[in-house]
């Protein structure tokens, strides 16, 4: 049979899209997308569970600097954070990463302060992080489900399958997430790396996971851990006899930005308290 | 009808050699970008998006422009664009192109790109934005090359293909609502948590992306046989005039509700980009010419003696689609950044690596344009005289 | 018969067989020895004096075929769904599901493990990109 060149292109064409489509629908049955299912896997032995993860701060009970520096430096050296610094020793805003940080209070609830309220109030120093809302904006506009919702309530990071897009980072309304512009293990020194943990590479976001990681090992998250004694609870909310309901049933509490419906699961405590 | 891409004089192969060198160069920064990272870039934790998505969003509402010239010739039967459709089409497939590369770019991980179809999100507006992309850009390419293969050939267009032509104009209208949502949607961004946000994309893309096709219809005339004619150009004209309209009241409102209101949430992103907000100003002076020109060739539009005079249109064109590309393409992506979820300020400006890739890319866009337009400038030279039926 | 074009064509199939032979002219003369897993680390000596044989999460026929999509599956496993343990179908034990601190746990010796099958099919795995690398007492990693 006699064919002229448009033919032969046409059907090329569409012979190589079938044949790609052809590959791609049956390598879907590949073992790749099966999921594993118990009995065949199983949480750790001694996993911490929740129905909802939750955490209360209590500023007051950080009486220094150095309090809120070992907080932040538990999390950041147990997941391999790096620290971006300029020549100066100042962070590097650029590129710098943050799991848990220092706001002062004028800039964690921007809006609260007013203009007779004294410098000491506006700086007083709040500890932020991801607050693993109940409504996550994040979570909605993840094109991939990179980052989703645990069944614990925790808002949860899949590194493996963040594609750099950065739509979460504008999403979020709490600046909890950074993203690795440049290849992270640049700045970790091999004598202070985690070994039990990754890093990431460059072109991945990367957020506080509530220690997800540790919560499967039976251990409270790193920055509740190394926090003074009564700073940080960490608990099951919808467990009625968990710290961190009790506390936020009895006492003043609030949380950043509430107006946006997030359903922040960080509770600041107002005026300190006595739990110790 | 491909090879017609191919003959060309020596200024034709000049402009495509130009077009292929800044390409190469783009394409060196951008694999320096892709082993170092975007670090390479201007961004940074505060401003995540810049202008590698600014272009993005810039160029669906070019490519959504395409159908101000397909409803007047397919549903209302206006004659005059003719000749001139096939022009827009093409158009918005050298756009879609562009801003499929855009995003390649800006991806943090670009090989994981299939992640997108491999684990469908319905709830993510970037996933129905990848969708409705390809798919504009599979109609305009059926509907463009069936369309003036048919031409070529003296005869009218298949039936079946009126189905797409149809269907390419809701979908050109999605295009651009689906975008507007990926920002209107964000509770964090005061800057862009706005109902008209999607109105305020259509009517700049409906005047900028014409405004661009009286440029090239000129630059068609002067550089071969092909005259789109005077009337069509007028005709143009007018849309554009609308449309500039529209988009200059939406941002007009946007204003208002922003300082009436008196939220200052609302407000500081217009602040910072007008007058400048806690000592940085580094965008005033763009915004303003942006404002600037939009007014005057808003005016050189409203004006038919002015318009009328095929130079001031094409001057009104160029500082239109100047000034849209500064509204879009760059301030209204900064200004849902700064200040940032903190109140701070972190200005952002593109680096040089940064800007030499989006040249590449638009050079890119433009080759794939001038291939295209040589294609069908070749068939209407050839079928010049012959009524056009569709 | 007349050959058209002839000049471009023989140009052209000389270009397509230099790109498509890359591969095996490259390749003369390098030396490819059949690659050799070792599986002597302290860890996996320790298992085979408490259990009397050396193993693996599952056998060794099924890991090298498959142990790619394994790891994919821990990988989800983990971090989606919050499972730890992986329990075995070949010998019913538990395994911790991580390649870092499981799979590396007793597989310490990389270079001479995982880099020998690696290295002979031209396979550069990404995991090590974010997955940190065991010490070995070689070479510094970084």
């Amino acid at each position: 049979m006699s064919m002229d060149r448009r033919q032969f292109l046409k059907i090329a064409g569409i012979s190589s899209i079938l044949g790609f489509g052809a590959t791609a629908v049956s390598s879907a049955k590949s073992p790749v997308f099966e999921t594993l299912a118990p009995p065949q896997v199983e949480p750790g032995k001694d996993a911490l569970i929740a129905k909802r993860w939750a955490m209360v701060v209590d500023m007051s009970k950080f009486k220094t600097e150095e309090d809120i520096k070992k907080v932040v430096d538990a999390c950041h050296h147990t997941h391999n954070v790096p620290d971006f610094r300029n020549p100066d020793g100042t962070a590097d805003t650029k590129f710098e990463i943050k799991w848990i940080w220092k706001e002062p209070y004028e800039r964690a609830f921007p809006g609260a302060e007013n203009t007779y309220m004294g410098e000491h109030l506006k700086d007083m120093p709040f500890v932020v992080l991801c607050n693993h809302c109940e409504n996550p904006p994040c979570v909605r506009v993840c094109p991939t489900k990179a980052t989703f919702k645990l069944t614990n309530g925790i808002t949860m990071q899949d590194m493996h399958r963040c594609i750099g897009c950065r739509f979460c980072m504008a999403a979020c309304p709490y600046g909890s997430r950074s993203f690795n512009w440049v290849d992270p293990r640049k700045t970790l020194k091999p004598e202070f790396e985690n070994k039990d943990y990754p890093t990431r590479t460059k072109g991945v976001v990367e957020k506080c996971t509530f220690c997800s990681e540790r919560l499967q090992a039976g251990k409270i998250p790193a920055c509740v851990e190394a926090a003074p004694k009564g700073a940080m609870f960490f608990g099951d909310i919808e467990d009625q006899n968990s710290e961190v309901r009790k506390i936020v049933t009895t006492q003043l509490t609030i949380r950043r930005r509430p107006e946006l419906g997030t359903g922040p699961a960080v509770y600041y405590i107002i005026g300190g308290s006595e739990h110790a | 009808m491909l090879e017609k891409a191919f003959e060309g004089g020596k200024s034709y192969w000049a402009w495509i050699f130009f077009l292929c060198a800044l390409i190469v160069v783009g394409f060196y920064y951008y694999l320096q970008q892709f082993s170092i990272g975007l670090g390479l870039t201007g961004m940074h934790r505060d401003v995540s998006w810049g202008l590698y998505i600014g272009q993005f969003t810039f160029l669906v509402g070019v490519a959504a422009s395409a159908v101000m010239l397909v409803i007047p010739y397919y549903l209302h039967d206006f004659k005059k664009f003719g000749k001139i459709v096939i022009l827009g089409e093409f158009l918005a497939i050298s756009a879609v192109l562009m801003c499929m590369l855009f995003i390649m770019a800006d991806m943090g991980q670009p090989m994981r790109f299939m992640n997108i179809l491999l684990h469908p999100t319905p709830n993510s507006v970037m996933f129905w934005d990848f969708l409705v992309l390809a798919g504009y850009l599979v109609i305009n390419a059926l509907v463009g090359w069936v369309t003036l293969g048919a031409d070529k050939k003296g005869s009218p267009p298949p039936k079946w293909i009126k189905f797409f032509i149809i269907l390419s104009i809701p979908w050109a209208v999605s295009i651009h609502t689906v975008t507007a949502f990926l920002y209107a949607g964000l509770p964090g961004r005061h800057f862009w948590l706005s109902a008209i946000m999607a109105a305020r994309f259509l009517a700049s893309a409906f005047a900028g992306g014409p405004a661009l096709l009286i440029i090239l219809s000129l630059i068609v005339r002067k550089v071969s046989k092909f005259d789109p004619g005077k009337e069509p150009i007028q005709a143009v004209g007018r849309i554009v005039g609308y449309a500039m309209f529209a988009n200059v009241f939406f941002l007009a409102l946007e204003f208002f509700t922003a300082f009436y209101s008196g939220i200052p949430g609302h407000a500081s992103g217009f602040k910072y980009l007008y007058v400048g907000l806690e000592g940085h100003s580094e965008l005033v002076p763009l915004m303003w010419t942006s404002s600037i020109f939009a007014a005057v060739s808003l005016l050189m539009l409203i004006f038919p003696a002015i318009r009328k005079k095929e130079g001031l249109l094409a001057l009104a064109c160029v500082m239109l689609f100047i000034s849209l590309w500064i509204d879009k393409g760059f301030g209204l992506i900064i200004g849902g950044f700064v200040p940032n979820p903190f109140e701070e300020v972190h200005t952002y400006w593109p680096t040089m690596p940064e800007s030499v890739i989006t040249v590449g890319v638009w050079a890119i866009g433009f080759l794939v344009l001038s291939m295209l337009y040589k294609i069908a400038i070749s068939v209407r030279e050839q079928t010049a005289g012959i009524e056009i039926e569709h | 018969m007349k050959l058209y074009d002839g000049g471009k064509i023989i140009v052209g199939l000389a270009v397509f067989l230099a790109f498509a032979l890359f591969p095996f002219y490259n390749n003369i003369g390098k030396v490819n020895a059949k690659p050799e897993p070792k599986t002597d680390t302290p860890v996996i000596q320790e298992w085979e004096k408490q259990y009397g044989k050396k193993e693996c999460v599952e056998s060794k026929e099924f890991m090298r075929m498959e142990h790619m999509q394994l790891l994919n599956n821990w990988r989800d496993s983990v971090v989606r769904e919050t499972y730890r343990q992986y329990v075995s179908t070949s010998n019913g034990k538990k395994f911790n599901m991580s390649l870092q601190t499981g799979c590396m746990n007793c597989h310490s010796n990389k270079k001479k493990f995982c880099d020998e099958c690696h290295n002979y099919m031209a396979v550069v795995p990404y995991c090590w990109d974010c997955h940190i690398q065991p010490k070995e007492k070689e070479e510094n990693k970084s």
